[in-house]
């Protein structure tokens, strides 16, 4: 693997039955690859965090995942309501997902910060009203 | 233990995986929340949950997760027992409820495993 490899995904939204597909898809791709299985691992569960969000709270997006030799990026765009308070957004147990999404076994204030546990950096850049895009590096 | 002794102890049911039931597994975990499950399961071989929805499946996917034990007579539908076969995962049903379920395999011996840190 000596270029790097340049994935995209569209997230439909409202849809959670296929919510996972794309973080199923890269999963398969990065153990063909030959990625070391704990990297594998921690982009799965990064990136299927970040699709889930993606269809709860923002209507789809984009996703982009590069694969290079030392690393992957993976970078989740959004045209969603943005986030009013990153730091809260963060705190674990805090959700604001409504109750149908909760009964399906998601909205546990998790997500964002299994994404950065995940991950070796995160950056989160939102605009109210504007959307958000979050960018993951997991280092191989 | 095995897939088949697990099965045992539960008095449970085959529902996806019939060839695959003497794999080893060494410890598990048990949650209706996705999302605890992702934050703070480290090399667990089993779920029990009573979630039926294809997020289990694709949870277990994520995490590497050899079978599922349906708790409390959840039965899936055939679009969650698809998705399970087609990612080879055995998948079990048991009437137990979830605090009796794991409370038996933990009694044969079966572990909490490594947990994924705290944050």
């Amino acid at each position: 693997m000596a270029e790097a490899i340049r994935l995209t995904y569209e997230i439909s939204p409202d849809d959670f039955t296929r919510a996972g597909e794309a973080s199923s898809d890269v999963k398969k791709k990065l153990k063909s690859l030959g990625v070391p299985p704990e990297a594998v691992r921690k982009v799965s569960i990064a990136m299927y965090e970040g699709e889930i969000n993606m269809v709860i709270h923002a209507k789809g997006g984009l996703i982009t995942v590069e694969i290079s030799p030392d690393q992957i990026l993976m970078i989740l765009a959004d045209k969603g309501p943005g986030i009013p308070d990153i730091d809260q957004a963060m705190q674990a147990g805090w959700s604001t997902a409504p109750n149908e999404i909760r009964s399906l076994g998601f909205g546990a204030g998790m997500g964002l910060p299994n994404m950065k546990k995940y991950t070796d950096e995160m950056t989160i850049d939102t605009v109210i009203g504007k959307g958000t895009t979050i960018t993951m590096i997991v280092k191989i | 233990m095995t897939v088949r002794d697990a099965m045992e102890i539960l008095n449970a049911k085959v529902l996806v995986g019939e060839d695959n039931l003497d794999q080893e597994v060494k410890s598990a975990c048990g949650s209706d929340l996705m999302s605890d499950v992702l934050a703070f399961s480290k090399d667990h071989s089993i779920l029990l949950t009573g979630l039926c929805n294809p997020q289990v499946i694709r949870t277990a996917e994520m995490l590497d997760i050899v079978c599922l034990i349906f708790v409390r007579g959840k039965m899936p539908d055939d679009t969650i027992l698809e998705m399970a076969k087609e990612r080879g995962l055995v998948v079990l049903w048991t009437e137990h409820r979830m605090f009796s379920s794991c409370g038996r395999l933990y009694q044969a011996g079966l572990g909490a495993g490594a947990f994924g840190g705290a944050f």
